[in-house]
């Protein structure tokens, strides 16, 4: 990085850009070519890592489940062990927090947690290793610039990701609503709180501010979910970006940085899947 | 920071993630875990019950052995009772036994006496008949033998 000021910054903003796919006069494009694409473009990078590791956590899983139900009663590997330590783990978090029957939440916060924590993890893996050899791969089999091939390997630090998570726990959140309290008790809720009076002409009065401040805090919810995962893990990624081009000096940094990561990335996991099981319990609770 | 398609393809994966961990992670490892939480308890308190079994046998064992050991003392004190009931009785039949010989003995000696003392009479009568006849057969003098008829009388 002795190439002056303009390559490093050029270096970092390779660093944290999609690789992109879309679509222009009907053929498939990438990258550059997407910049004028808008909404309609894909970050193959981010789903490709994301989807890759959704399919490795539910592969692992789904042999411990094979072998736990293959024999219930047999004594459990070392795998197995951590896997059900992780799901009493889960499974005590939820219970404590969310005083209802569900099949669904118990499930969604495991996959939440694994899920978000594996995408997280990707974060520790030195910053230039998988994005050099990827342009080495597109330079040495696609005769690409190997400036043009672009690979951002958290898929956290991808807002679409994080806002995708949100989207999915809010859309749960609504349909809880719904399902719990019905269509009208769940309007209700939305215009009759937190102001209630029984004169009915006051009442009036109050239904938009209610629903104004309702609508609001129901909308702030997955926004600061979405916010928060994706706040903390692009600074922790551009925080390691800076340190990667400091030369030599960085290695004792790095460590430090990565050290105090392992906590963030496991806390971020952690705090989106309370937050979704708060937010679920919340919805489905019939008393406001 | 731009929002692309990308967000709908993660929420496709998100929820078929969450559908697939739902439907077959989830209720195995539940069901593997809550079957193995059962199996537990059952054992430990198969084991407490267990426990409990054994003291009670124990106690029970120790009643017994009491049970036992009274019941063989009573055994024991009545043997020694009937022993000493046996041994009196079987010496009070003996001295009966012992009675009934002597005096059977006693009366057979007394009949036998007084067979051979009437014998002894008729014998004695009979010589002392003898001897007088043959004294009379030679010389009857009364005077000379009343004495000695009169001391045969008496003797007799």
């Amino acid at each position: 990085m002795a190439a002056g000021e303009l390559t490093v910054s050029s270096h970092i903003q390779h660093h944290l850009t999609n690789a992109k796919m879309c679509t222009v006069d009907g053929s498939v494009a990438f990258n550059k070519a997407c910049s004028e694409a808008g909404f309609w473009v894909l970050h193959i990078d981010s789903l490709a890592w994301s989807i890759g590791l959704g399919i490795l956590f539910l592969w692992l899983f789904r042999k411990a489940a094979v072998k736990a139900s293959s024999d219930q009663l047999a004594v459990p590997g070392k795998f197995q062990c951590f896997v059900e330590i992780l799901i009493e783990f889960v499974e005590s978090n939820v219970k404590s927090t969310f005083h209802g029957k569900s099949k669904l939440i118990a499930p969604l916060a495991l996959t939440i947690f694994v899920w978000v924590f594996l995408m997280n993890l990707m974060d520790l893996v030195p910053v230039d290793v998988l994005p050099a050899l990827a342009g080495w791969i597109g330079a040495t089999f696609f005769g690409m610039d190997s400036k043009d091939v672009y690979m951002k390997i958290v898929p956290t630090t991808d807002i679409n990701t994080t806002v995708a998570l949100a989207l999915g726990v809010f859309v749960l959140m609504i349909g809880y609503s719904i399902k719990i309290k019905g269509v009208v008790g769940f309007i209700k809720e939305l215009t009759l709180h937190p102001f209630h009076t029984k004169n009915v002409f006051v009442q009036a009065l109050l239904v938009p501010f209610n629903l104004l401040l309702e609508v609001l805090a129901l909308i702030t919810k997955p926004f600061s979910l979405a916010l928060r995962l994706y706040g903390n893990l692009y600074a922790g990624e551009m925080i390691f970006i800076l340190i990667g081009i400091i030369g030599l000096l960085q290695l004792p940094l790095h460590f430090i940085w990565a050290v105090f990561h392992i906590l963030v990335i496991v806390l971020q996991a952690f705090v989106f899947m309370m937050l979704t099981i708060v937010y679920l319990s919340m919805a489905s609770a019939d008393n406001h | 920071m731009n929002l692309t398609l990308t967000i709908i393809g993660q929420m496709i994966a998100f929820a078929v993630f969450v559908l697939f961990c739902m439907k077959y992670i989830w209720p195995p490892l539940m069901n593997a875990i809550e079957a193995r939480q059962k199996k537990i308890a059952d054992g430990l308190s198969a084991s407490d019950r267990a426990e409990k079994d054994l003291a009670l046998a124990q106690d029970k064992a120790k009643d017994q052995l009491k049970d036992a050991k009274v019941q063989a003392a009573e055994i024991i004190d009545q043997a020694r009772k009937r022993e000493a009931k046996l041994i009196d009785e079987a010496v009070a039949k003996a001295n009966a036994e012992r009675e009934v010989i002597l005096a059977h003995a006693k009366a057979e000696v007394e009949a036998e006496r007084n067979r051979l003392r009437e014998d002894l009479r008729k014998q004695v009568a009979a010589l002392a008949v003898a001897g007088a006849e043959k004294i009379l057969q030679r010389s009857i003098d009364e005077a000379a033998h009343a004495d000695i008829l009169e001391k045969l009388v008496q003797e007799l």
